[in-house]
């Protein structure tokens, strides 16, 4: 109890005093997971969409595989990419090993299952609302699509936001490809895991406490940004 | 394609995209002249790099990226390419290195040594023991929990290697009194604090080390605890990509006077925690 009040003050103490290490941490950390979910998103919405309005063969089986891969092990997924980005790896020449370049194909792997699989769930329940609509009016698949994605926009947000999440959480794959280099690919996250393997409980728990708050402020800066559009938009 | 462009065609997705334009833009590197050096998680967790490159940046210019794993890892690492330099502390692993041809000459650093710690109680009685095996022995024989670092690091290795002299097979008790954790040095101390067990680690990670907690230093002494760190540049005909001229820059560094000097004025509450001995 006492390390955790500790800890508090501790959190306190680093972010009041500007400690500079600090920030760059965090500023890798929010633009490493911020990219992933960018990229994410391009990736996994179309996907999503097409899953969602498409009438092809194979598409129950990629919901399903999609759904599957919603619960890829992070460190899985380091392995696999480290081979790939490795030097005896087909993607050696990139030379993107130990670089926060490959901390971000990391995470995209992670989460664009997740925007895909999310985001073809909501635009799937919206279809089935409009489907009806969109007979009569003779409405072509593409334009259907774009209808959809603009009425569940705001849905949509929250499936980004899961994405970051699980991205800004995540330490297993970071760590493989990016190597916890000191001011070059540490993050968040694997500075809390060499500060607890040093010992350091108190100062590791108060990275974590500073995470979860960065992670509270990003869901609360959509969050607000979600609800005056829709009072915008529903007056 | 149709479907993409129209995708793109929102008001949303314009900015999205100039987004990610800039996100990419941003991944390049504050440092042109830099080399990856695999380590172990025994150097980096005790502070020496911190103290030590800088000095070096200011003479060369030259950053070291050092990316701390156990020296099996390490080694493995640098047999993909993955470093420029390998700084571990496994004679015969390093040895098969360079004997595999991914390695071109090996150079004594540094040494310090291993201790075995434990519970300060120390309910095997291993204090006063006549050599390390011994204790081993006495903490097998007695029931008492052993971490083991499980992970083919440099001291799980000579951790093996002081089982093989009590000749004690700790494996096929593995899970009960013999605890492997797979994991670093520091993560392995932590795990042995919360069983209030006995441990091998190396000097400079338990000086370091913050969270001691019931653990105390209980044996140390023998010589088969010499613990000896080697520096290897990765062969270059191996791996064009190595970055030879830096990293021979970086290796001339360490062994000769201002690296070992820098090595010997890293100091913790107090103690030195390695020893040049560049020859």
């Amino acid at each position: 109890m006492q390390d955790i009040l500790q800890s508090l003050l501790l959190a306190a103490n680093l972010v009041l005093s500007g400690d500079s290490d600090l920030f760059e941490i965090i500023g890798l950390s929010l633009r490493v997971s911020l990219s992933a979910v960018i990229y994410s998103i391009f990736l996994g919405l179309p996907l999503g969409s097409l899953i969602a309005v498409g009438n092809f063969r194979g598409r129950q089986a990629l919901m399903i595989v999609l759904n599957a891969l919603m619960g890829l092990p992070p460190v899985v997924v380091g392995l696999v990419v480290y081979l790939f980005l490795s030097r005896s790896g087909p993607l050696g020449w990139m030379e993107l090993l130990y670089t926060p370049t490959a901390m971000i194909i990391a995470q995209v792997i992670l989460i664009t299952p997740i925007v895909a699989a999310l985001s073809q769930e909501i635009l799937s329940q919206l279809f089935e609302e409009y489907d009806e609509q969109f007979r009569s009016l003779n409405v072509p698949r593409w334009v259907a699509v774009r209808a959809l994605l603009w009425d569940a926009r705001f849905n949509l947000v929250t499936v980004g936001l899961a994405g970051f999440g699980r991205a800004v959480a995540e330490v297993g794959a970071v760590m493989i490809v990016g190597g916890n280099i000191d001011h070059l690919t540490r993050v968040m996250t694997t500075a809390i895991a060499l500060e607890t393997s040093k010992g350091n409980l108190a100062l590791a728990l108060a990275l974590g406490l500073i995470l979860i708050t960065i992670s509270l402020l990003v869901n609360a800066g959509l969050f607000l940004v979600k609800t005056r559009s829709q009072k915008q938009k529903f007056g | 394609m149709k479907k993409v462009l129209a995708i793109l065609s929102f008001p949303c997705m314009k900015t999205l995209f100039c987004v990610v334009v800039v996100t990419a833009s941003q991944v390049s590197y504050a440092n042109d002249r830099f080399i990856t050096l695999q380590s172990t998680t025994s150097t980096a967790n005790s502070g020496l790099y911190t103290a030590i490159l800088p000095a070096f940046r200011e003479e060369t210019g030259i950053t070291v990226n050092v990316v701390p794993v156990g020296t099996g890892q390490a080694i493995k690492n640098a047999e993909n390419g993955d470093g420029d330099v390998v700084l571990v502390h496994a004679r015969e692993a390093e040895e098969k290195f360079i004997e595999d041809g991914f390695g071109v000459e090996r150079f004594d650093v540094m040494y310090n040594d291993f201790i075995l710690v434990g519970p300060g109680s120390d309910p095997a009685g291993i204090v006063g023991s006549d050599s390390a095996s011994m204790a081993l022995h006495k903490i097998s024989v007695s029931g008492s929990i052993f971490v083991s670092r499980g992970d083919d690091s440099g001291t799980h290795k000579k951790e093996k290697r002081l089982w093989d002299d009590s000749n004690i097979d700790p494996i096929s008790d593995s899970g009960r009194w013999y605890r492997e954790t797979g994991s670093g040095m520091g993560a392995t101390l932590n795990a042995a604090v919360g069983m209030n067990a006995y441990t091998l680690t190396d000097r400079g990670t338990w000086i370091s080390f913050s969270n001691k907690q019931n653990l105390e230093l209980l044996y140390q002494g023998d010589d088969a605890l010499f613990n000896q760190y080697g520096v290897i540049l990765v062969n270059p005909e191996r791996h064009p990509h190595v970055k030879q001229q830096e990293a021979q820059i970086f290796i001339d560094w360490v062994l000769g006077k201002n690296g070992q000097q820098a090595i010997s004025s890293y100091m913790l509450d107090g103690q030195q925690l390695f020893f040049p001995n560049a020859k």
